[in-house]
């Protein structure tokens, strides 16, 4: 468990203040400093601002306040700190730390504003800033959206700095000399006169001294750390079995429970009859929760068996019953007067589509589960007037405030432990599975009550990403494209997920044509309009989001509109794109996939390119086609994400994000049938398996004006990329996904 | 019943159908093998049996007739197995739910045949599952490991007469 709880006195704080951008506008209340969320567990020495070091008798710790599940945040973020700070990764801990607002994610909602990445007008920027204003008062904690790393790329780099000078001022008033004849390296103050002293040796000095406001950086060509792969922090006990997930949690005489709640997903559950479930071995009580039952048990196993044998007798869903009535509100909705944004509107499209030969198609993607490896669980224990909550989960600050509305104790009493996590991919950030582990344990109080899903509950109640229409009208001219006018429904992750934190939502969503409406490419006239189906089926934040189907819609229609012309497909992306870093991106996968040359009978290459999250990602998949069956080869991916912190982490994000978003569109579906989700476990939603998955070799650049995060952006050119592969190979345009509806992939 | 696993005997009181998985979880505290799916189809809680691989949330504890090794009896964070260094070489956990359970599949796979082709490591592996698509770095790791294990399993004198 987290060893925040057990500070010393001996132990001190070094924080900073460094709040990145947006302060120029006005809001002095924006630059008031928050209370320092670790005060509680300290004595009268502690002092702090935003804390992120703590040095004590044992070494020195790191807060990398962001959710670590799978990204490698933990270690970049550290490696932030321990940069400025002069210490070695491998001499640290790295901590999650406990819930708090001065945690906030400034950087998440910039992908939300109508500025494209490429954008770098005042308005942008100045938009941009005052982002960051409600992502304080929010108060959102939350890992996604590919913050993290834009988030803290100053902020915690600063923090170390403070760190540094603070105990550069320490080892001057403990050893007589001025900084100037000091220097710190790998944990130890060095004086010029070959006297030395240990950070842990200086924490109680250290306690006095107000650290520098404004502490000077490194340059990146003093970086020792930064910059270079490192090793990850959790891969030792991640290859070992010893990584906690909050799955793992033990505690003292804890119970284990299980839930069933309706699979028409949101209606209310009308009755259960549990007399043959009470009675069957180390059941508890069975009681009701939300929308549903709870087991709690002496084991987890016996919990399972027990919570299935409950009779419940479920109402009706308040959505369409089954996956046509769905997918027809999604059609319907692809209408004027369900118009929620047209952010890009150049040329006149009307105009031009008034003649010539018209292209034109309609595609559309099915809802998909999330499907992280650990089942959803969360650990809660009440007793003594606090709440404990052990959670993976992508947005703590959001369980602290579910914990005090539950239980009605105020959140200074209450602790969110944010462990390591099985997979997110944005299920982590919603809170149903949280909310039921404080009712249950609420239930039990004095002791800590773990409740795991089973796979089944899992895939069936989910907040699925979105069901999503595109129809698209284009027109050529002179060898290149003239016109595209492109159309996208769907129903509004914003909507749904703000809604369920009580955060309305005003004006369009911008996810519903994120990666879409945003392409760096000059056509002379380009329209991207987005439509709002409305809210019925629980929909959220599936990693990359709308880019996720909106890559798909896009690329394919570059492809075929390419095609119609007889033209190549990256030359004519090369002649129409305006935004230098993007065009280096697509000729670098170019020449890796030594795209133009001769291929065997029967494989194919596809191409396709995304700009999502401020990273121009292009990827090259190469497939093999015997009859119907499609064999993935071989795959390029090349991204720019400005600065690489840690390229070799940045490869494995572009190389896992791509195997997720292939997974989806080779074999990924929702469906629903009398209300319910059909989908239960792996075998009836698959994924991709280790003989399907190709070899992926990812090219990293540096062009780009900013750090980039890269969780996300590897995910949306999957899709386009290999039905543009399939369709190379075998001239069959497949404009619905999964592509396992229409071939077979071996 | 009673079990061996990691070399340690424990005698548990538990229903005969409970899955293995759950004995060694909740029962008896080792939580390396993970929780997936409880049908046999992701493999994160794959375990030997007497060295063989096994999917241990459909196997009941009841049936189990020989040692038991998990994760954690295979090697340690200060004595590793020669795959765990090799995962550990290639960085290839993500979120690193499932990697207890592809390494237990990569080591009943290479502890009957260290000089595994490609689709001998497809046929070990494709049962294991992982959501964050580290497949390709396990592909590199295994086949590390299995260069490393034939170069330890090969005596000196033998290694110096091969290349004479």
């Amino acid at each position: 468990m987290s060893t925040l709880g057990k500070i010393t006195r001996r132990t001190f704080l070094v924080g900073s203040v460094a709040i990145a951008g947006g302060v120029a506008f006005g809001y002095w209340k924006y630059k008031q400093p928050i209370d320092n969320p670790l005060e509680a567990d300290l004595d009268d020495s502690a002092t702090a601002l935003t804390p992120y070091v703590i040095i004590d008798q044992q070494g020195v710790s790191i807060i990398a306040p962001r959710a670590e599940m799978g990204q490698g945040v933990h270690t970049t973020l550290a490696a932030l700190v321990a940069e400025e700070l002069e210490v070695s990764l491998d001499a640290i801990k790295v901590l999650h730390g406990p819930a708090s607002n001065a945690y906030f994610n400034a950087a998440v909602l910039e992908e939300g504003i109508p500025f494209a990445a490429t954008d770098v007008s005042r308005t942008a920027e100045m938009v941009r800033g005052f982002t960051k204003v409600p992502a304080k008062f929010l108060g959102l904690q939350i890992t996604g959206g590919s913050s993290s790393i834009p988030d803290a790329f100053y902020k915690m780099r600063t923090a170390g700095a403070a760190a540094r000078e603070v105990l550069l001022q320490a080892a001057s008033a403990q050893l007589n000399v001025p900084t100037s004849q000091l220097s710190a390296n790998d944990g130890t103050i060095l004086a010029s006169d070959g006297r030395s002293v240990a950070y842990t040796d200086l924490a109680v000095t250290a306690a006095n001294i107000e650290p520098p406001k404004e502490p000077v950086l490194k340059s990146r060509s003093q970086w020792k750390l930064l910059g270079k792969s490192m090793p990850r922090v959790d891969m030792v006990a991640k290859s070992t079995g010893t990584a906690e997930f909050s799955i793992d949690v033990e505690l003292p005489d804890m119970l284990y429970a299980s839930v069933r709640m309706n699979p028409r997903l949101g209606a209310p559950m009308t009755s259960f009859d549990a007399s043959k479930a009470e009675a069957m071995p180390g059941v508890k009580r069975i009681f009701q929760v939300n929308n549903g039952v709870a087991a709690v048990a002496t084991n987890t196993w016996y919990a399972f068996k027990a919570v299935n044998a409950v009779q419940c007798n479920w109402a009706n869903a308040s959505y369409s019953n089954d996956t046509n009535g769905l997918l027809a509100a999604v059609q319907d909705s692809l209408s004027p007067d369900h118009q929620d944004s047209q952010f890009r509107d150049d040329g006149d499209v009307e105009q031009a589509l008034q003649s010539g030969e018209i292209i034109e198609a309609e595609y559309q993607v099915p809802y998909l589960a999330h499907a992280a490896m650990e089942p959803l669980n969360a650990t809660a224990w009440l007793r003594d007037g606090k709440l404990d909550i052990w959670a993976g989960n992508q947005l703590p600050t959001q369980a602290l405030k579910e914990g005090a509305a539950i239980t009605g104790l105020d959140e200074e009493n209450i602790r969110v432990h944010t462990t390591l996590m099985g997979g997110g991919f944005g299920r982590r950030a919603e809170m149903d599975f949280v909310i039921q582990a404080i009712h249950i344990a609420k239930e039990f109080e004095g002791t800590p009550v773990k409740t795991t899903w089973t796979r089944e509950e899992d895939t069936s109640h989910d907040f699925y990403r979105p069901m999503a229409v595109a129809r698209f009208k284009a027109k050529l001219a002179n060898n290149t494209i003239d016109t595209c006018d492109l159309h996208l429904a769907a129903p509004s992750v914003a909507e749904s997920q703000m809604g369920r934190l009580g955060v309305p939502v005003a004006g369009p969503d911008i996810m519903i044509v994120q990666a879409a409406w945003d392409q760096p490419y000059s056509i002379q006239n380009y329209r991207v309009t987005g439509y709002r189906t409305p809210k019925a089926f629980p929909v959220s934040s599936w990693r990359s989001v709308g880019g996720s189907q909106n890559g798909f819609f896009h690329e394919s229609m570059m492809d075929e509109i390419a095609h119609a012309g007889g033209l190549d497909p990256l030359e004519m992306r090369l002649q129409l794109i305006n935004h230098d870093v993007s065009r280096k991106v697509l000729e670098s996968v170019a020449e890796q996939s030594n795209w133009g040359r001769a291929l065997p009978d029967g494989h194919g290459l596809g191409l396709a390119f995304v700009l999502s999250f401020g990273v121009p990602t292009a990827q090259v998949i190469e497939v093999a086609a015997v009859d119907d069956t499609i064999k993935l080869i071989e795959a390029w991916a090349a991204v720019d994400v400005g600065v690489a912190l840690d390229p070799r982490n940045v490869k494995a994000q572009v190389m896992g994000g791509m195997n997720f978003g292939l997974a989806a569109a080779m074999m990924g579906e929702i469906t629903v049938k009398d209300g319910e989700v059909q989908q239960r476990n792996f075998h009836n939603y698959p994924s991709m398996r280790f003989n399907q998955a190709p070899d992926i070799e990812v090219q990293v650049l540096e062009n780009g004006d900013q750090v980039r995060g890269i969780g996300e952006p590897g995910v949306p050119p999957a899709a386009p990329a290999l039905g543009n592969a399939i369709f190379a190979a075998t001239g069959k345009r497949i404009r619905e996904l999964p592509f396992s509806k229409h071939v077979r992939f071996s | 019943m009673k079990l061996v696993v990691n070399e340690q005997e424990y005698d548990v009181d538990v229903t005969p159908d409970m899955p293995l998985l759950w004995v060694l979880r909740d029962e008896l505290g080792i939580k390396g093998p993970k929780f997936g799916c409880g049908i046999a189809m992701c493999g994160a809680c794959t375990v030997h049996i007497d060295g063989r691989p096994v999917r241990a949330c459909s196997y009941p504890a009841s049936a189990v007739q020989g040692p038991v090794t998990t994760i954690e009896g295979l090697g340690q964070p200060d004595a590793l197995h020669t795959l765990q260094k090799a995962w550990i070489e290639h960085q290839v956990a993500q979120c690193g739910y499932c990697q207890s359970g592809q390494i237990m599949s990569a080591a009943a796979l290479l502890a009957a045949n260290n000089n595994p082709s490609d689709a001998e490591i497809d046929t070990a592996m494709s049962g294991n599952l992982c959501r964050c698509g580290t497949y390709p770095k396990i592909r590199a790791a295994v086949k590390s490991a299995a260069e490393a294990l034939r170069s330890e399993s090969v005596p000196v004198q033998n290694e110096s007469e091969g290349t004479a």
